[in-house]
C-alpha cells in the first residue's frame, strides 16, 4: 500500500485485512498486565491458534489467503488493572480476568470454537454471579468509552487497524466537507472542556488562535502527565496514539497551523516509541506531512521529550521547554493563543482533549452533549487508586456520582476499611468527603466543593489514612517540582512544608494552623502559575474537612489514623511482660530497660520506632499506641 | 477618549502605554517592584506589583497592558497582604543584618520592608549559608542576599549580550550563578558592573577598596594623589541629596583634601592626552588605510570583552591606554621624580564611575618598575562612603580647585563621560589636523545622546570620517558582526560597555537607570559648553607635558608610557584542563613579544600559528604560550623566548613551522627528559 | 573532577550528522550527550555552547533544571550508607567518615577514577540490620567501620 491511494481506497485495503476476522482476541498489554505475564499469554495464544490453523492475524494474512479465523492482538490498557492479565473477546464483549497460559486451550476450545464461557475466569458480580459480558461487570457497567474507545480493542502499533475501525474519517471529513470555521463551531457547540485540568472550553481556545493573523501557528499536545498516580494520558498514547494524532491534525486545520509538537514526559519511553511509530506510519500513508489526502492542507507533527520537570505541564512552561529554556512559566496575558511558541499563536491541548475531537466531528456536537451534564458534557477518564477494591483506568460520563464511582465501579473500600475521603486532582486538588458522596462529578460541582477535577487522578482514602500526612505528601511533591521563579510558590510552599513536617512529627503548635492558612492564601492568590496557585489546595481542603486530625496531631501529639510514625509509640504492657529480655537485646538503639524477670519499659527518647520489639516478643506484650 | 479607573480615579490612556505600571504612575503612585526593569524583558516573578480589578482578579501591573474600561485597585486588602508576606518570606533568608550590610541605605528590600510596615519575621533561614564569591576585582557576589529577581541575569544577557550569570537548579535550590557555578572571575564576565547597577539588594555589590585607601592615606611615608573621572563630578552629589546633574567637582576636591590626599588631579586632563595620542594614531591609520576601523580602547570592559571574544579585532583596537592608566603611568614614570620621591612612595588613587577600572588597574602590563601605575580604584559610591565615614558635611564644603599640572582640562576631556564623548573629542582634533585650520564650531551633535548605536558621517574638508558610537556590549556585538561581514564601513568606532557611556558605570550611585544617566550626560555637555577651552590640543598643560617628557604625539617615549597591547584571553578559565594524569609532564613556556614593534612585524600572527601547530600535533598539553611585553629586541623581532632561557630568538611569522620543529620540539623533549612526545 | 580526558568525537559526530541544530534542540542534545557519556561533562557543555551559540551559564541552567540530567558521572560502585534514625544511632556517621577517608571523596561525590560514588540515604527500612549499607543493590547489615573498609578495599583490589 502506498500513498498514491485515495482515502477511500486506503480504507478498503485496511478493511480487507480484517475481513477474515470472525473473532478478535484483545490481550491487554498495559503495564499492569504485562507485569503479570500478558505478553507470554499472547505468544501462547498465537502458538495454539496456529496449531489449530485458526490464526488470521495481519501478518499471517500477508502470506496466505485464509478463510475466517481468529485475530489476536496486543492492545492498550483495558482498565481493570487489579485483575490482570485481562483479555477481551469480540464480538460478544467477553471479558476474562486473571488469565494464565494454562487457560489458553480451554478458551480456544470452548469460547472460540463453541461459544461457551469459561466460568473460572469470568468476572463476578458483587453478589457472586458471573458476568457474561463486559457490560454486566460492575466496574464497566457505568462507563462510557469515548477517549478510550479503541483502547483494548485495536492494535496501537498498526495504523491499518485504526483505519479499519473508522480511523481518520473525521480528518477526512474536516478537510473535504467542512471549513475551518465550521470545525471550530462544532467544537464550540459541543462544549468540550480541556481535560488537562483547566476545563477551559476547547472550541473557544481554537477560535482565539484562529482569529490571530499570523502565517505561522502551532498546535501543541501536552503529554507531560505529571500528577503522581495518573496514567490516563499514558494509556491513550500507548493504546491509541492515532486518536491523538487525528485530533491534532483537525485542530491544526481549524486554526491554520501547519506544524505541531507533542511534548511527552521523559518517563514515558513506551509512549514515545508508540507515537514515533504512529507518526511514521501516518506519514507513509500521506495522513501527515504535505498535502494530506491530496488536499491543500499540510501538517507536520514532531515529538519533543521532556526531561523530568512536573512544572512543564503548565502551558507557558511547556512552551519554554520546547524552545530550549528552563521550564519556567510566564505571566498571562499574553495567552499562548495570541503569543505562544516563538511568539506565534499556539494552542495547547491535553492528550485526552485531543482524543475527543475525532468522535465529535464524526458524530456531531449533539451526540457529544448526550453524555454528561449540560455544563460538563462528555466523559472523563480517571485513574482510580488508593484503598479501593477495583483500582485501574475508567471513563465515566460527567454526572456519575462519587458514590457510584467509589462503590459501584470501584467496588468499595478494600480490606474492610471505612470510606474517609477521596483526593481528587492530585497535588493541585482537594478532598471530597462523605458529605459529597452523592454529588455528581462535574467541573462546577467539584469546584463548589473546593476541589478540582484536575487531570483525573483519584485516590480513595480510608480511615487508616492520615489526612495531614496526605496533605504533607502532596506539598513535598509540589515543593520539589516548583520551578522556583516566583516568591509565593518557592518560599511559601517551602514554609508550608516546613510547618507540615513539624506537625506530623509532633512539634506543631496551634499558631501553625493559622500560619498555614495565611501562607496558603498568599501562595494561592499570588503565585505566577497554576502549580503555585493550586499547591495549597490539598492543605486548605484537608484543613476545611479534617481540622480535628490537625488538632490531634498538635494538641494531643497523636495521629488518629495511626499512620504518622513519629507520633506512635511503643508500649510494653507490664501485665503481660515477663522480663525475658529478648526485646532489649534486639533493640537497635538500646531503648528498652529493666531488671530480668520484671516488666521492662521502653525509653521514648531513645526509641527509633523500628518495631523489632513487637516482632520478637514471644508474649505479645508490646503494642503500638 | 479611552480611560481606565485606578483607585476610583479616571485616567486617560493613549494605548501606547507599555503596562499598567506606567498608567498608575500618572496617578502619582509607584507600585513596589523588584524584578521589573523598564529596559529589560518582563519577568513577572516577584509578584509585588499585583493589583486587583473589580471582579477580584489579580494581575501583575508590569505585564498587563491597560485596556479601556479596566477598574483597578492598587492597594486592596488582598494585594497588601500578599506584598507584606512576600517581603517577610524574603527577609527570612539571611536579610536581617542591615546594619552591617554594604548596601544598607540603598537596598530596595530594606526600603520596601520599611514602607510596607513589615514588622515580624516568623521564619528562619531555609538554606545553608553560602560563601561569598570574592574572586573578581570588580564585584562581590553574595548569594545569600539574592532574592532571585533575575535582573542581573537579564541585564547581562539582554543588554550586554554576554550571559555570564544564569539561574541554576530548580525550586528551593534555585540560585543565580555563573556557568557551572564557577567563580565569576573565571567565566565570561568583563567586569562592567551593570549587574550591580540593577541589583535591588546587596547580592552583587562593588568590591570595596576603601580600607586600602584609608591605610595609604594614613601612612606618613606615602604621597597619595587622586584623579577624578569626568563622570564622577555629575553623580557624586546624588549620594548627598544633591539633585541629579549638578557639578560637584570642586566640593569633591575639598573633601578629598580633608581626607588627606596630597594632590587632587583630574582624569579629564589625561583624557585630553588620550585624545591627542589616539587621534594622531587614527589619522595615521586613516591615511594608510590600514587597521580600520579603529576601535577606542579607553573602556576596560570593552577591552576585556574584545580580548575574550574578538581576538580577530585586537589589531584594530587603539593601542592607547585609557586616561586612568595614562595618568598612572605619567605619575609613576615622571611625576614622582618631580615630587622628589621614588615611585614606590607614590600612591595613585583614581575615582571612577566604573567597576572594570579595578581590573584594569591590576593588569600586569600597567606597571612601572614593578609598581602598579594605578594603585587603587575607588568608585563614586565608595568615595561617598569614605566622605560619610569621615563625617564630612558634603553640602557645606567650600569648593577648592584642582592641583596642577594635571588639573587643567578642556571640554573635550570632560565629555569622555558620555557615550559619544570620545569620538566627538577626537573629531575636534581631527578636524583641525585634516583641514590645517582652527575653527570654533566644534559640536558634533550626531554622536551625542543615549541611543545604543549612533552613526555619523562627518565631512571635514575633503575627507569624510565615518564614525559609529556604540554603548552596551550587546550593541557592540551587533556592530562587530556587521564589520566582520563587511556590511558597514566605519573608520572610527567608539565602544562603551555601559549603556549611555561612563555616566552609567557600575560604580555609580543608584538609581542608575536611563533617566538618571540622561540627566548626568546633559550635565556633562553643559559643563563642556561653559568651558573656555573645548579642544584637547589647546590644553596648555598637555602641550607642556609633551615638551617636558614625551617629545611629541606617538613618539617612542609616548609609546613607552602611554600605549599598550592586548592578549587573547580564554573565556572560561579552567577549561585548559590541568589533568592530574599530566602532572608529571612539564609544560614548556614559549613567550612571544607583542610589543608594538614586534607586533607590527607580525608577532601576533606568529603566536597564532604556533598555537595552531601545537593543536595540530596534539601538543597543547606540553606547551604554554604567552604574549609578553617588549623584550627590547625590537630590531630583530618578532622575538621569542623559550622557558627560562634568556636567549631571544628572532622568528618571522613564515618561519613558524620550522621554528616549531627545530627549536620547540627538542626543547619539550629535553624538558621532560624523554625522546618521544 | 575527573582526570579522564573527555573525547569529543562522539558529540562532534552527532553535530556533524545533524546540521543546523539550534537552541530549541538543546534538551534533545543534552539527552544525547547523557546517552553518549553517562552524564554531562564540562568540556562537552563548552563545545555545545560554541556550536549553538548559547552562553554556558544558560546551558548549565537548563541542565540543572531538569531532573534527568546528571553533571557528575556515577561510579561503577554506588555506596549508599543508610542514615535513617536507627542506623544513625548505631554509628552510620563513622561509616561515612571511614569511606570518605579511604576513597578521598566526600559524600555525594565520585572518585576520580570513576569507580566509587558515595551517598547517604534516608531510611531504607532495614532497621533491624542497622547500620545498613547498600552497594549496587546488595544490602549489607550490621556494618562496622572495619567491615566497610574491608568491603571497599576488596572492590578496589578486584578492579586492579
Amino acid at each position: 500500500m502506498n500513498k498514491t491511494l485515495t482515502f477511500n481506497e486506503l480504507q478498503k485495503e485496511c478493511s480487507k485485512i480484517i475481513k477474515n476476522e470472525k473473532i478478535r482476541i484483545n490481550i491487554c498489554a498495559g503495564l499492569g498486565c504485562v507485569a503479570k505475564g500478558s505478553l507470554e499469554l499472547y505468544d501462547e495464544f498465537k502458538k495454539v491458534l496456529k496449531e489449530k490453523n485458526l490464526d488470521t492475524s495481519i501478518d499471517v494474512l500477508l502470506k496466505e489467503e485464509k478463510k475466517e479465523g481468529v485475530n489476536t492482538i496486543k492492545t492498550g490498557c483495558i482498565g481493570i488493572c487489579e485483575a490482570g492479565p485481562v483479555i477481551l473477546i469480540t464480538p460478544g464483549d467477553i471479558l476474562y480476568l486473571h488469565v494464565q497460559n494454562k487457560h489458553v486451550r480451554e478458551i480456544i476450545d470452548k469460547t472460540i470454537l463453541n461459544n461457551e464461557l469459561v466460568e473460572e475466569i469470568l468476572p463476578k458480580n458483587y453478589d457472586g454471579a458471573v458476568c457474561k459480558n463486559i457490560k454486566e461487570v460492575p466496574f464497566y457497567a457505568k462507563q462510557e468509552k469515548i477517549v478510550l474507545r479503541n483502547c483494548g480493542q485495536i492494535d496501537p502499533t498498526d495504523i491499518r487497524d485504526y483505519i479499519a475501525h473508522n480511523g481518520y474519517t473525521a480528518l477526512y471529513k474536516s478537510l473535504f466537507e467542512l471549513s475551518p470555521e465550521e470545525v471550530i463551531n462544532i467544537m464550540i457547540d459541543s462544549k468540550l472542556r480541556g481535560r488537562g485540568g483547566g476545563g477551559f472550553p476547547t472550541g473557544l481556545k481554537w477560535k482565539f488562535a484562529a482569529a490571530e493573523k499570523d502565517s505561522k501557528k502551532y498546535v501543541v499536545i501536552n503529554a507531560d502527565e505529571g500528577d503522581p498516580g495518573a496514567f490516563m494520558d499514558r494509556s491513550v498514547l500507548e493504546g491509541d496514539p492515532h486518536s491523538v494524532i487525528e485530533g491534532a491534525a483537525i485542530a491544526a486545520y481549524a486554526i491554520g497551523a501547519n506544524e505541531g509538537y507533542i511534548y511527552v514526559r521523559a518517563e514515558y519511553p513506551l509512549a514515545v516509541e508508540r507515537l514515533q511509530l504512529a507518526i511514521q506510519q501516518a506519514e507513509k500513508y500521506n495522513i501527515l506531512g504535505e498535502n494530506i489526502f491530496g488536499s491543500n492542507f499540510s501538517f507536520h507533527l514532531k515529538i519533543k521529550e521532556g526531561a523530568g520537570a512536573f512544572v512543564c505541564g503548565e502551558e507557558t512552561a511547556l512552551l519554554a521547554s520546547i524552545e530550549g529554556f528552563r521550564g519556567m512559566p510566564k505571566p498571562k496575558p499574553p495567552f499562548p493563543a495570541q503569543k505562544g511558541l516563538w511568539g506565534h499563536p499556539t494552542i495547547i491541548n491535553n492528550v485526552e482533549t485531543m482524543a475527543c475531537v475525532a468522535p465529535i466531528i464524526n458524530n456531531g456536537a449533539d451526540w457529544f452533549k448526550k453524555f454528561g451534564t449540560p455544563e460538563s458534557p462528555g466523559t472523563k477518564t480517571f485513574a482510580l487508586s488508593g484503598k479501593l477494591k477495583n483500582t485501574g483506568l475508567v471513563e465515566i460520563p460527567f454526572g456519575v456520582t462519587l458514590r457510584e464511582l467509589v462503590f459501584d465501579i470501584g467496588g468499595g473500600i478494600k480490606d474492610d476499611g471505612k470510606f474517609k475521603a477521596v483526593q481528587i486532582g492530585g497535588p493541585s486538588g482537594g478532598c471530597l468527603t462523605e458529605e459529597h458522596l452523592d454529588m455528581p462529578i462535574d467541573y462546577d460541582s467539584i469546584k463548589k466543593a473546593g476541589a478540582i477535577v484536575g487531570s483525573g487522578g483519584l485516590v480513595v482514602l480510608d480511615d487508616k489514612t492520615c489526612m495531614v500526612e496526605t496533605a504533607r505528601f502532596f506539598m513535598s511533591f509540589t515543593q520539589a517540582e516548583s520551578c522556583g521563579k516566583c516568591v509565593p510558590c518557592r518560599e511559601g510552599t517551602n514554609r508550608m512544608l516546613e510547618i507540615l513536617n513539624r506537625i506530623v512529627s509532633g512539634e506543631g503548635t496551634l499558631e501553625d494552623i493559622d500560619l498555614l492558612e495565611e501562607i496558603g492564601f498568599v501562595v494561592k492568590e499570588g503565585s505566577l502559575c497554576g502549580l503555585g496557585k493550586t499547591a495549597p489546595n490539598p492543605v486548605l481542603s484537608t484543613l476545611k474537612y479534617f481540622k480535628e486530625e490537625y488538632l490531634a496531631h498538635i494538641e494531643e501529639k497523636t495521629c488518629p489514623a495511626r499512620q504518622c510514625k513519629k507520633l506512635e509509640y511503643y508500649y510494653i504492657d507490664p501485665d503481660k511482660c515477663k522480663g525475658c529480655t529478648i526485646c532489649a537485646k534486639q533493640c537497635p538503639s538500646r531503648a528498652i530497660f529493666g531488671i530480668p524477670k520484671e516488666p521492662f519499659f521502653i525509653s521514648q527518647e531513645r526509641c527509633v520506632k523500628c518495631g523489632i520489639c513487637i516482632t520478637v516478643c514471644p508474649f505479645g506484650a508490646i503494642e503500638l499506641k | 477618549m479611552d480611560y481606565i479607573t485606578i483607585n476610583n480615579k479616571n485616567v486617560p490612556i493613549t494605548g501606547e502605554e507599555k503596562n499598567l505600571l506606567e498608567v498608575i504612575k500618572k496617578v502619582g503612585i509607584e507600585i513596589p517592584t523588584f524584578c521589573y526593569h523598564s529596559e529589560l524583558s518582563v519577568y513577572g516573578a516577584c509578584r509585588m506589583c499585583l493589583v486587583e480589578d473589580d471582579k477580584g482578579n489579580l494581575m501583575t501591573a508590569c505585564s498587563t497592558k491597560p485596556r479601556p474600561g479596566m477598574k483597578i485597585n492598587t492597594h486592596s486588602a488582598k494585594v497588601i497582604k500578599i506584598r507584606k508576606t512576600i517581603i517577610e518570606l524574603l527577609l527570612a533568608n539571611y536579610h536581617q543584618d542591615c546594619t552591617t550590610c554594604g548596601k544598607s541605605g540603598h537596598c530596595k528590600l530594606q526600603s520596601l520592608a520599611n514602607s510596607l510596615g513589615v514588622d515580624k519575621i516568623r521564619f528562619k533561614p531555609r538554606k545553608e549559608y553560602e560563601e561569598l564569591d570574592r574572586s573578581s576585582l570588580a564585584i562581590v557576589r553574595n548569594p545569600n542576599k539574592c532574592i532571585l529577581c533575575g535582573d542581573c541575569v537579564r541585564m547581562c544577557s539582554e543588554v550586554q549580550g554576554i550571559g555570564a550569570l544564569g539561574f541554576v537548579h530548580r525550586g528551593p535550590k534555585v540560585s543565580v550563578a555563573p556557568a557551572l557555578e564557577k567563580n565569576i572571575a573565571d567565566v565570561e564576565c568583563v567586569n562592567c558592573g551593570q549587574c550591580v547597577a540593577v541589583c535591588p539588594t546587596g547580592a552583587i555589590i562593588v568590591n570595596d577598596n576603601t580600607q586600602d585607601v584609608w591605610e595609604a592615606l594614613n601612612n606618613p611615608e606615602k604621597v597619595v594623589i587622586a584623579q577624578i573621572a569626568p563622570a564622577v563630578r555629575v553623580s557624586i552629589g546624588e549620594e548627598f541629596g544633591v539633585p541629579e546633574g549638578e557639578n560637584s567637582l570642586y566640593k569633591s576636591v575639598a573633601a578629598l583634601k580633608l581626607m588627606g590626599f596630597d594632590k587632587v588631579f583630574d582624569t579629564a586632563f589625561t583624557a585630553d592626552l588620550t585624545v591627542v595620542e589616539e587621534t594622531y594614531e587614527f589619522l595615521e591609520r586613516l591615511e594608510k588605510g590600514e587597521r580600520l576601523p579603529q576601535f577606542t580602547s579607553c573602556c576596560p570592559g570593552w577591552v576585556t570583552y574584545a580580548e575574550k571574544n574578538c581576538p580577530d579585532l585586537l589589531p584594530n583596537l587603539s593601542s592607547c591606554k585609557s586616561p586612568q592608566q595614562m595618568f598612572g603611568s605619567l605619575a609613576k614614570k615622571y611625576y614622582a621624580k618631580e615630587l622628589g620621591i621614588t615611585p614606590d612612595k607614590l600612591v595613585v588613587v583614581s575615582i571612577m564611575p566604573c567597576t572594570a577600572k579595578k581590573f584594569e588597574a591590576k593588569r600586569e602590563e600597567f606597571k612601572t618598575n614593578g609598581e602598579y601605575d594605578v594603585d587603587f580604584v575607588l568608585t563614586t559610591v565608595e568615595l561617598a562612603r569614605m566622605i560619610k565615614e569621615m563625617g564630612i558635611n558634603f553640602n557645606e564644603l567650600e569648593p577648592e580647585s584642582l592641583d596642577m599640572p594635571f588639573g587643567f582640562f578642556t571640554g573635550a576631556g570632560v565629555i569622555f563621560a558620555s557615550s559619544g564623548g570620545v569620538a566627538e573629542a577626537a573629531l575636534r582634533l581631527a578636524a583641525e589636523k585634516i583641514t590645517g585650520t582652527t575653527f570654533d564650531a566644534i559640536d558634533f551633535y550626531d554622536v551625542r545622546g543615549l541611543k545604543g548605536i549612533k552613526e555619523a558621517a562627518i565631512t571635514i574638508g575633503e575627507t569624510t570620517v565615518k564614525v559609529a558610537v556604540v554603548s552596551g556590549l550587546g550593541n557592540a556585538q551587533k556592530i562587530i558582526e556587521k564589520v566582520r561581514k563587511n556590511e558597514v564601513q566605519y573608520d572610527l568606532i567608539e565602544v562603551m560597555a555601559c549603556p549611555g557611556g561612563c555616566v552609567g558605570g557600575g560604580g555609580q550611585p543608584v538609581p542608575n537607570d536611563m533617566e538618571t544617566r540622561k540627566k548626568r550626560a546633559e550635565a556633562i555637555y553643559k559643563i563642556d559648553a561653559t568651558m573656555p577651552l573645548k579642544k584637547s590640543q589647546d590644553n596648555p598643560a598637555i602641550v607642556e607635558i609633551y615638551r617636558k617628557w614625551l617629545d611629541q604625539p606617538n613618539s617612542e617615549k609616548a609609546h613607552h608610557a602611554l600605549h599598550t597591547n592586548y592578549i587573547h584571553r580564554k573565556r572560561i578559565s579552567g577549561m585548559e584542563i590541568s589533568d592530574e594524569t599530566t602532572e608529571n609532564i612539564k609544560k614548556l613556556e614559549v613567550s612571544i613579544c607583542v610589543g608594538t614593534n614586534c607586533y607590527l612585524k607580525g608577532s601576533y600572527d606568529l603566536m597564532q600559528k604556533l598555537i595552531a601547530l601545537a593543536e595540530e600535533k596534539n601538543m597543547t598539553e606540553l606547551l604554554e604560550f604567552k604574549g609578553t611585553f617588549c623584550m627590547e629586541n625590537c630590531a630583530h623581532g618578532p622575538s621569542v623566548k623559550i622557558g627560562i632561557d634568556n636567549h631571544k630568538y628572532g622568528v618571522q611569522k613564515d618561519e613558524a613551522e620550522v621554528f616549531f620543529n627545530d627549536v620547540i620540539i627538542p626543547k619539550i623533549k629535553s624538558l621532560n627528559k624523554t625522546t618521544s612526545v | 573532577m575527573t582526570t579522564k580526558r573527555i573525547d569529543l568525537t562522539p558529540i562532534k559526530n552527532f553535530f556533524a550528522e545533524h546540521p543546523g541544530l539550534k537552541r530549541n534542540n538543546l534538551i534533545m542534545i543534552l539527552q544525547k550527550v547523557q546517552e553518549l557519556y553517562g552524564y554531562l561533562p564540562e568540556e562537552v557543555i563548552d563545545f555545545i555552547s560554541e556550536e549553538i551559540k548559547v552562553p554556558k551559564a544558560k546551558i548549565y541552567g537548563v541542565a540543572t533544571f531538569y531532573s534527568q540530567f546528571r553533571l557528575e558521572p556515577q561510579g561503577k560502585y554506588v555506596i549508599n550508607i543508610c542514615n535513617g534514625t536507627a542506623c544513625h544511632v548505631k554509628g552510620a556517621p563513622s561509616l561515612v567518615d571511614e569511606v570518605e577517608g579511604i576513597l578521598g571523596i566526600k559524600s555525594g561525590q565520585t572518585t576520580p577514577d570513576g569507580l566509587f560514588t558515595l551517598e547517604t540515604v534516608n531510611c531504607i527500612g532495614a532497621c533491624g540490620l542497622a547500620p545498613a549499607v547498600v552497594i549496587n543493590d546488595k544490602i549489607y547489615g550490621k556494618v562496622t567501620p572495619e567491615k566497610i573498609a574491608e568491603l571497599v578495599n576488596q572492590l578496589k583490589a578486584g578492579e586492579k
